[in-house]
C-alpha cells in the first residue's frame, strides 16, 4: 500500500512539471509585454529597457523558464505586480477561503447527490424518480453563475423586500462588524455568508452525482449477491444500505477526482458573483490586470489541487475496492 | 400491406398541399409535426415580413443568410416530404442498417425527440433572426425606455440601455450556437484522430498523447481559457471558437482510445492487417468508422458544455466585444440591476438552460439508441 502511494506521488511529479510548463509558455508567449504596466509612453527608451532588465524580461524565454522553475522549486512564485506582495503570501491568505467554499460545496453535493441517487434507484420509474431526473437534468445543464444570480435574486434581494423570515447576504465572506461578534455569533455569521455560494456550487454538482449514483445502484441491485441477501430474509433496509450501497459507492468515489476541475471552475464564477475573497476571484482579477506572477502562481495552485485530489481519489479507490491490485 | 399505389398517390397529393401532413397521417408525429410546423412558420415569416425578406438580398451577410434560409426551408420541407413519401415503400423493402436500427430506437425515446425538435427550432430561429427580431439588438432607445418591465411592446422588457431583451436574446443565440458547433467540430476531429492513433499505434505516440491528455484534463480548464482569451487582446469569435475547440478534445481522445484498444484485437481489423493495408487506411477506413457512435454522443453532450463555457467567458467580460449580444454577457449586464430589473439576467440564462438541456437530452437518447446492448 505504501509503495502504491509513493509510486503515485512520484508519477504526479512529471504531471505537475508539465502543467507548470504549459502555464509558463501560455502566459509568456501571449502577446503583450508585462513591462507595459510599469512604463508610460513619455519614458525614455533607456528607462524602459531598465524596467525590462529589472523584471528579467531582457533574457530569452528559455532562460526565463529555467529561472522561473528554479524559483518555483524553492517555493518562490515571485512578487505580484498589482499588490506589491509575494504571491505565496497572497495565496496563503486566500486559499483557506476557497477551500472552505469548495469543501463545503462538494460535501453537501455528495451527501445530497448520493441520498437522491439511492432514493431514485430504490423507487425506479416512480413519479419521484422521473421528477428528480428531470429537475436534476436542469440543474446539471445550468451555468453556475446564473444559478448563483438567481439564488441572490430570490433568497437575498426578494427575500428581504418581501419580508421573508430569513434572507442571506448577497456578497462577501463575513459581516462588517465581524470582529466585534462573540465566538458563537462568528460561526453563525460565517455559515450565514457561506450558505448561498456553497449551495449554488453544490446543486450543479449534486445533480451529476445523483445521476451517477442511481446508475451505479441499479447495476448493483441486479447482482446475485443482493438476491442472496434478500433470500436470507434480510430487511430491505439492510439489503440496500449494507450490501448494495457499499458496492455501489465504489465507482462514485472516482467522481471526487473527476469533479475537482469542475468544482474549481465553479468557484471562479461563484467567487466573482459573491465577491468571495478567494483564489478564483484572485486569478480572474489578475488576468484582467495582467498581473503575470499571480496568473502563473494561481493557476499552478489550482492545477496542483486537482492533481492531489485525483491522487486521493485513486488511493481511496484502492482502499475500498480489494479487487484493485497495488503493484 | 395492401395496395401501396393508391394511398401513396393520395399521400403525395397531401404532401404537395402541406408538407409533413402525410407523415402525421401515418403516425410519424416527430418528423411530421416538425416538417409541418417549420413549413407553416416559414410561410408566416415570408408573408408577414415580406418587406424585410425582399430587402434582405441586398443587405449584410446575416440578412442574406436569413432570407436564403426561409426559401431553402420552404422548398426543403416540401421536397423532403414528397421525397419521403415516394421513397417510403422502397425504404421499407430495403434492409435494416445499424444506423436505421439506432434511428428507430431513438424515435421511441419521446423526451429525446422533444430535445431534438427544440434544437432544430433554436437553430432555425437563430438563422432567420434578422427577419423576425422585433428590434435592432444594438439600438438604444430613449432614456425613458430604460429597464421597462416585460409587456406587449417589449416581450421580455428592456435593459439598462433601453435595448429590447427579446431581440438581443434572439441575436445572442447565433453566437452561442455557432461557437458550440464549430468548437465541437474542431475538438471532435482532433480528439478522434489523436485518440485512434494513440490506441491503434500504441508505443511512444500513445504515451505522449495520453500524458498530454492527462495534463489538460487535470487542469481547471476555465482558468486556462480565461488566461488565453484575456492575454490575446483581440476577442474575435474565431479566437474563442479555436480556444474552446483546442481545449475540448482530450475527453474525446480518451474515449476513442479506449474503444480502439478493444477494436484493435478484433478479427476484422486483423483481416485488414493480413490484407496488407497501410496503417493510415486501416485507421481512417476501418477503425474510426467503428468508434463513431461514442464520438457522436460526446459531440452532442460537448456542444452543451461549450455553450455553458462560452456563456461563462462572456459573463466574466472575456467574450465578444459589446454591443454584440451573447447570452453570457446579457446575464452579466443584468447583474447590477437584479432587484429593479430581474428580467435582464433571468431570460438569457433560461435560454442557455433550455438549449443545454435539449442537447443533453439528445445526447442521452443517442447514447441509449447507439448502444446495441441497451436496445430493448
Amino acid at each position: 500500500m505504501t509503495t502504491f502511494i509513493v509510486r503515485r506521488l512520484l508519477g504526479a511529479i512529471p504531471l505537475v512539471l508539465g502543467i507548470a510548463t504549459i502555464i509558463f509558455f501560455v502566459v509568456n508567449l501571449a502577446p503583450g509585454d508585462p513591462a507595459d504596466r510599469f512604463s508610460s509612453p513619455s519614458m525614455s527608451p533607456e528607462a524602459r529597457e531598465q524596467i525590462r532588465v529589472n523584471l528579467g524580461l531582457d533574457q530569452p524565454i528559455h532562460i526565463r523558464y529555467v529561472r522561473w522553475l528554479g524559483a518555483l522549486a524553492q517555493g518562490d512564485l515571485g512578487v505580484s505586480f498589482s499588490r506589491n506582495r509575494p504571491v505565496t503570501d497572497i495565496i496563503q491568505e486566500l486559499l483557506p477561503n476557497t477551500l472552505l467554499l469548495s469543501f463545503t460545496a462538494i460535501g453537501v453535493a455528495f451527501v445530497l447527490g448520493i441520498l437522491l441517487g439511492i432514493l431514485q434507484a430504490v423507487r425506479q420509474y416512480s413519479l419521484l424518480d422521473s421528477i428528480a431526473s428531470i429537475v436534476g437534468l436542469f440543474f446539471y445543464s445550468m451555468p453556475s453563475f446564473w444559478l448563483a444570480l438567481m439564488m441572490v435574486l430570490l433568497f437575498s434581494l426578494f427575500a428581504s423586500v418581501w419580508g421573508w423570515p430569513i434572507y442571506f447576504p448577497a456578497s462577501d465572506i463575513q459581516s462588517i462588524d465581524y470582529a466585534f461578534l462573540s465566538p458563537f455569533e462568528k460561526v453563525r455569521d460565517r455559515l450565514w455568508h457561506l450558505t448561498l455560494p456553497a449551495t449554488s456550487l453544490a446543486l450543479v454538482l449534486a445533480a451529476g452525482i445523483a445521476r451517477y449514483t442511481r446508475a451505479s445502484m441499479l447495476e448493483e441491485i441486479r447482482q446475485d449477491f443482493v438476491r442472496t441477501a434478500r433470500a436470507k430474509g434480510l430487511s430491505e433496509r439492510v439489503v440496500i444500505f449494507k450490501h448494495t450501497l457499499r458496492n455501489a459507492l465504489i465507482p462514485v468515489i472516482t467522481l471526487v477526482g473527476l469533479y475537482l476541475p469542475f468544482l474549481f471552475s465553479g468557484t471562479v464564477f461563484i467567487e466573482t458573483v459573491f465577491a468571495w475573497p478567494g483564489m478564483g476571484k484572485l486569478v480572474v482579477d489578475a488576468i484582467l490586470q495582467r498581473d503575470y506572477p499571480i496568473i502563473m502562481g494561481g493557476s499552478l495552485v489550482f492545477a496542483m489541487m486537482v492533481v492531489v485530489g485525483n491522487l486521493v481519489a485513486d488511493v481511496l479507490y484502492a482502499v475500498v475496492d480489494p479487487r484493485i491490485r497495488y503493484d | 400491406m395492401t395496395d401501396r399505389l393508391g394511398p401513396r398517390r393520395s399521400r403525395l397529393a397531401l404532401s404537395a398541399l402541406l408538407p409533413g401532413l402525410p407523415q402525421l397521417v401515418v403516425g410519424r408525429w416527430g418528423v411530421g409535426g416538425l416538417g409541418l410546423t417549420v413549413w407553416v412558420a416559414f410561410l408566416a415569416v415570408l408573408l408577414t415580413r415580406w418587406a424585410r425578406f425582399a430587402a434582405g438580398w441586398g443587405g449584410p451577410l446575416d440578412h442574406q443568410i436569413a432570407s436564403l434560409t426561409v426559401v431553402a426551408g420552404l422548398l426543403g420541407t416540401w421536397g423532403w416530404s414528397m421525397f419521403d413519401v415516394s421513397r417510403q415503400a422502397e425504404l421499407e423493402r430495403s434492409g435494416i442498417s445499424q444506423w436505421k436500427l439506432a434511428a428507430e430506437a431513438f424515435k421511441k425515446n419521446r423526451i429525446a425527440v422533444i430535445g431534438a425538435v427544440v434544437i432544430v427550432w433554436v437553430y432555425l430561429i437563430a438563422l432567420v433572426t434578422p427577419l423576425i427580431a422585433p428590434y435592432d439588438p444594438a439600438m438604444q432607445g430613449p432614456l425613458m425606455g430604460r429597464l421597462v418591465a416585460p409587456s406587449g411592446e417589449f416581450l421580455l422588457g428592456t435593459d439598462h440601455l433601453s435595448r429590447d431583451v427579446f431581440s438581443r436574446m434572439m441575436y445572442g443565440a447565433r453566437i452561442s450556437l455557432s461557437i458550440g458547433f464549430v468548437a465541437v467540430g474542431i475538438s471532435v476531429t482532433i480528439g478522434t484522430l489523436l485518440g485512434a492513433m494513440a490506441g491503434y499505434l500504441g508505443g511512444w505516440i500513445d504515451a505522449v498523447v495520453m500524458r498530454f491528455v492527462d495534463m489538460v484534463i487535470s487542469f481547471p480548464r476555465l482558468v486556462l481559457l480565461i488566461a488565453i482569451v484575456a492575454l490575446f487582446d483581440t476577442q474575435s469569435i474565431f479566437l474563442i471558437m479555436a480556444v474552446l475547440g483546442f481545449t475540448q478534445w482530450p475527453g474525446t481522445a480518451r474515449i476513442v482510445r479506449g474503444e480502439v484498444l478493444s477494436l484493435r484485437e478484433q478479427e476484422f481489423v486483423e483481416a485488414t492487417r493480413a490484407l496488407g493495408f497501410s496503417r493510415r487506411r486501416i485507421i481512417l477506413r476501418h477503425v474510426i468508422p467503428n468508434v463513431l457512435a461514442p464520438v457522436i454522443v460526446t459531440a452532442t453532450l460537448g456542444i452543451g458544455n461549450v455553450i455553458v463555457l462560452e456563456a461563462g467567458l462572456s459573463f466574466l467580460g472575456l467574450g465578444l466585444q459589446p454591443p454584440t449580444p451573447s447570452w453570457g454577457s446579457m446575464v452579466a449586464d443584468g447583474r447590477d440591476f437584479l432587484l429593479n430589473a430581474w428580467w435582464i439576467s433571468t431570460f438569457p440564462g433560461l435560454a442557455i438552460v433550455l438549449t443545454v438541456v435539449a442537447f443533453n437530452l439528445v445526447g442521452d437518447g443517442l447514447r441509449d439508441a447507439l448502444d446495441p446492448r441497451l436496445r430493448a
